[in-house]
C-alpha cells in the first residue's frame, strides 16, 4: 500500500468567542483581550453565575455569513463548522473541491443538543404539531459534518469522531493517517461544539466551572470556563500541495488512555506522558526541539497539575514556553483540539507564541511557570498541542515548520 | 489491508452470547422492536458498579470481555467504538432531569455517562489498557470508521490485536420520537415476517458487537476481513457496483467468487428500491441473505451482519431464515459480501473464509 510520508497543513480556519475567523482571533490575542464573558444566546437560570467564551454572532448573523442555504435546518454546531470550514479551504486557496479525492474528519460532542434539549418535550408530546421534528436527527453526531460536507460538496470520505474533549485532535491524527495511506488525497479535519444547557449543567454538576475567569495553571485556579467554537485545518498529501504556500508540516501525533477514571485525569498524567511522547517519536523530535507547548490548561485543579507533571517529565525539566489558550476562547471541548491546532499552526507562520492569561501564582508542585506575554522575537519551529478529554482520551499533536 | 476476525462477542436480540449454537432458534418479536437478549451482568461486573452503568455500557462490556475471551487476548493494541448516538439512555436521564428540576439539584452520573465514549473509556479502565482507543459517531459509517481504523493501525505497525465493537440502544422515548418521524412501520408486524410486508417503515433494533481482530492468523480464526467501503449518498445503484467492482478488482476476485451477499433490507418499501436494485441487477443470480429481521434497523448493525458473516464462514452453514430464496443451497462458501445502508450511508464488507 501507498505510505505517503508527508501530511501538509495547507488551510486553517477558525471561530471562537475572540473573533470569527483567523485575523481577528490573532488580533485578540496581540491585545491579551479575552473573549470569555456573560452568556447571551442561552436561556438557563445560571447565567449569572457563569463565565463562558461565547461566540459573538446569534444564529441568523452566522447563517447569513456563511450564505447557508436557507432552507436547511442548521444547528448552531453545524453553521460554526461551516464558518471554520470555509476560512480553511478558502485559505488552502481550494476551490475545486472534486479535483482530488477529498474527505473530511469532523469532531462533536454535543451535535445538536442545544436544539434537542428546546424541543425534548414537545418530542415526545404526540399530540403537539409542529415544524420542530426536522431537529429530531440533529442529535446525531454525523449531522453537522454531513451538513458542512454537503454544503461544501465533499463526498469521498465522512466520519466523525466524539472522544469527549480530545475529539478533533483525534480527527487530526485520524485525516492525516487516511492521506498517509492513500485513502484520500486531501482532508478537512477538526470539530465543531456550540454552548448548551446540557453540557452547561454538565459541567456544574461535576463542579468544574469556576464562576470567574479560568486561570490555568495558576496555584489558585478554581476550575475551567466553558467554551464554543469551531477549528479545521485543511490537511494534504506531498502530490496535492506541491506548489502551494504552505502552513506547515503535521509531523507528529499520539493517542493513549490514561485508564486511570472516567474524567479525572491520573495524579502523574501518565496518559498525557504516553500521547506526548508517541507524537515526538513519530516526529522523530527531540524534546528540545519544541519551541512551544499549546497546553490543554483547561484550569481544573486536576488537568494542570497532572499535565503540567508530564510535561516536565517529557522535557526533563527544560521546558519550552507553554500556554493555555483556553484562557481566551474558554474550554471549546470537541473543537478545543481544532482551535488550538489552528493556533498552533499560526505560531509557526508568524513566529508567534500565545500568552496564558490570569495567571499569577505559581503551583507549588511544578517547576514551570506559563508565558504570560505575547511573543514575537522568536523563532517557533515546532509546538506541541496536547488535548486531553473524559474517559481518559490523551492525545498530542506536534506541527514543524517546513524546512528546504 | 486486511484483518483476521480472531473473536467475537455479540449481544443482540438474538441469543449469541455464550453459547455454542448458531442462530437454532430465531428469536422474533411483535411489537416493530428486536430487544436485545441481555446476559447477567454479575458475570461481568461488579453489582455495585453495574447499577450505575447504563444499559449500553453494561452490554458493550459484557461483549467485549467475551470477544477477548474468545480470541484468548489479554490486552488489546486499541480499543475502537462505533457508536452512532452513544449512551442514549443516559442522555435522556440528564436531559429530563435538566428539564424536570429547572437545571437544579443535578448528579453527574448520568452526565458523564451520556459521553460517547463512555463503553471505549470503561473497557480501557477495566483492562487498564493505555493504548490507541477511539469512538466514532458518525450513524451508519459508526461501526464501519472503527473497523477501518483498526486495520490502518495495523498497516502502520502500529498494532497486531485490536479489539472493536459496534453499538446502539434503543430507547422507549427514542421508539416513541422516531415513530413520530415515521421510521417505524404503523401496522405491529412479527419480525419474522419483516420482508413480506411491502409497507413504508421498518422496526427498531438494536445491539452490542465486538471483535478482536488481528493482523496475524490464528488457529482461533472465524474469517478475513478482505475489505470495507463507506459510500456516502451514492447517486445511483451503480455508484454500489463500481465500489464493489473495485473492491473485488483490488482483491483479485470476480463476481462469481461471492458465494452469498447479505443485505441490509429493512422492510421499507421506500428505503428498499436502492438495495434491490443492486441485488436484481448487479448481484444478480448470487446467493442473497438477510439480517435485519433478526436484529433490526440501527446505525450499527453492520456490526451485527459482520458477525453473521464470519459466523457462516466459519461454520460453512446458513441458518434458518437467513436465504431470501428458501430452496437455495450453497456448498462451499468462500467470500461473503455485505452491503447494509443506514439512510445516506450505505457501506461494503468483504469477508473470506480462513
Amino acid at each position: 500500500m501507498l505510505i505517503n510520508n508527508k501530511v501538509f497543513v495547507t488551510g486553517a480556519g477558525i471561530i471562537s468567542a475572540i473573533g470569527n475567523n483567523v485575523d481577528e482571533t490573532l488580533a485578540a490575542i496581540r491585545n491579551q483581550q479575552t473573549g470569555i464573558g456573560e452568556l447571551k444566546h442561552i436561556q438557563t437560570r445560571h447565567s449569572k453565575s457563569l463565565s463562558v467564551g461565547e461566540v459573538k454572532p446569534n444564529n441568523d448573523e452566522l447563517k447569513k455569513s456563511c450564505s447557508a442555504t436557507p432552507e436547511i435546518k442548521y444547528t448552531r454546531t453545524t453553521l460554526l463548522g461551516i464558518v471554520a470550514v470555509a476560512e480553511a479551504l478558502h485559505s488552502a486557496g481550494i476551490k475545486n473541491i472534486n479535483e482530488f479525492k477529498t474527505g473530511i474528519v469532523s469532531a462533536t460532542s454535543v451535535g445538536g443538543m442545544s436544539i434537542a434539549e428546546n424541543f425534548f418535550l414537545k418530542y415526545l408530546d404526540i399530540d403537539d404539531k409542529g415544524d420542530y421534528l426536522e431537529y429530531v436527527k440533529t442529535l446525531d453526531c454525523s449531522d453537522s459534518t454531513e451538513k458542512i460536507a454537503n454544503h461544501f460538496g465533499i463526498k469521498d470520505f465522512l466520519s466523525t469522531i466524539s472522544t469527549a474533549c480530545s475529539s478533533s485532535a483525534n480527527s487530526i491524527m485520524f485525516g492525516a493517517r487516511l492521506i498517509k495511506l492513500g485513502i484520500v488525497d486531501r482532508v478537512v479535519v477538526g470539530g465543531t461544539d456550540c454552548l448548551s444547557r446540557f453540557t452547561i449543567n454538565g459541567f456544574l454538576s461535576l463542579k468544574i466551572l469556576d464562576p470567574n475567569l479560568c486561570k490555568p495553571f495558576d496555584a489558585h485556579r478554581n476550575g475551567l470556563n466553558l467554551g464554543e467554537g469551531a477549528g479545521y485545518l485543511v490537511l494534504e498529501s506531498e502530490k496535492c500541495a506541491k506548489d502551494k504556500n504552505v502552513f506547515c508540516e503535521l509531523s507528529g501525533y499520539g493517542n493513549s488512555n490514561d485508564a486511570y477514571h472516567q474524567t479525572a485525569s491520573s495524579p502523574n498524567g501518565a496518559g498525557a506522558f504516553l500521547a506526548m511522547e508517541k507524537a515526538l517519536r513519530l516526529s522523530g523530535l527531540h524534546p528540545a526541539e519544541i519551541n512551544y507547548v499549546n497546553a490543554h490548561g483547561t484550569g481544573t485543579e486536576i488537568n494542570d497539575l497532572s499535565e503540567g507533571l508530564a510535561l516536565e517529565r517529557i522535557f526533563k525539566h527544560q521546558l519550552p514556553p507553554v500556554s493555555s489558550t483556553k484562557s481566551f476562547t474558554g474550554h471549546t471541548l470537541a473543537a478545543a483540539g481544532g482551535i488550538e491546532a489552528v493556533l498552533s499552526v499560526l505560531a509557526i507562520r508568524g513566529n508567534i507564541i500565545y500568552p496564558n492569561l490570569n495567571f499569577e501564582n505559581k503551583m507549588p508542585e511544578l517547576n514551570f511557570t506559563p508565558e504570560t506575554k505575547f511573543k514575537t522575537d522568536i523563532h517557533v519551529n515546532h509546538v506541541l498541542s496536547n488535548s486531553f478529554g473524559f474517559g481518559g482520551n490523551t492525545s498530542s499533536l506536534i506541527f514543524s515548520k517546513i524546512t528546504s | 489491508m486486511m484483518a483476521y476476525i480472531r473473536g467475537t462477542g455479540i449481544v443482540s436480540p438474538q441469543r449469541t452470547l455464550n453459547t455454542t449454537e448458531f442462530l437454532a432458534e430465531i428469536l422474533v418479536s411483535k411489537n416493530n422492536f428486536l430487544k436485545c437478549v441481555e446476559p447477567s451482568y454479575r458475570d461481568y461486573l461488579d453489582p455495585v458498579m453495574a447499577r450505575r452503568m447504563g444499559r449500553i455500557v453494561k452490554m458493550g462490556i459484557a461483549a467485549a470481555t467475551e470477544a477477548l475471551r474468545d480470541a484468548k487476548l489479554e490486552m488489546p493494541d486499541a480499543i475502537i467504538t462505533g457508536t452512532a448516538l452513544g449512551c442514549l439512555g443516559d442522555t435522556e436521564k440528564f436531559l429530563s432531569a435538566i428539564i424536570a428540576d429547572d437545571e437544579q439539584f443535578l448528579t453527574p452520573t448520568s452526565f458523564i455517562q451520556s459521553i460517547q465514549n463512555t463503553v471505549s473509556a470503561q473497557i480501557a479502565l477495566q483492562l487498564k489498557c493505555m493504548n490507541h482507543n477511539f469512538t466514532f459517531v458518525h450513524k451508519g459509517f459508526s461501526f464501519e470508521s472503527a473497523l477501518l481504523d483498526a486495520m490502518m493501525l495495523m498497516e502502520e505497525r502500529e498494532a497486531s490485536d485490536v479489539l472493536v465493537g459496534g453499538l446502539d440502544e434503543m430507547t422507549e422515548k427514542n421508539l416513541l420520537i422516531y415513530d413520530r418521524l415515521g421510521i417505524w412501520k404503523k401496522e405491529k408486524i412479527s419480525s419474522a415476517k419483516l420482508f413480506q410486508h411491502k409497507t413504508p417503515g421498518t422496526i427498531a433494533g438494536e445491539g452490542a458487537s465486538f471483535f478482536v481482530l488481528s493482523k496475524n492468523s490464528s488457529d482461533n480464526d472465524y474469517a478475513k476481513l478482505i475489505a470495507v467501503k463507506t459510500i456516502y449518498t451514492p447517486a445511483s445503484p451503480s455508484e454500489i457496483n463500481e465500489n464493489i467492482s473495485s473492491i473485488l478488482e483490488l482483491n483479485n476476485l470476480n463476481k462469481t467468487d461471492i458465494d452469498l451477499v447479505l443485505y441490509g433490507l429493512n422492510g421499507d418499501v421506500n428505503y428498499d428500491v436502492f438495495i434491490e436494485s443492486v441485488k436484481d441487477n448487479y448481484l444478480k443470480n448470487i446467493p442473497a441473505g438477510a439480517f435485519k429481521h433478526l436484529c433490526g434497523e440501527y446505525q450499527t448493525s453492520g456490526a451485527f451482519a459482520m458477525w453473521l458473516a464470519a459466523m457462516i464462514l466459519k461454520t460453512q452453514s446458513v441458518p434458518k431464515g437467513i436465504l431470501l430464496e428458501k430452496n437455495e443451497t450453497i456448498n462451499k462458501i468462500k467470500n461473503i459480501l455485505i452491503y447494509n445502508c443506514y439512510e445516506n450511508n450505505h457501506v461494503v464488507y468483504l469477508l473470506g473464509v480462513v
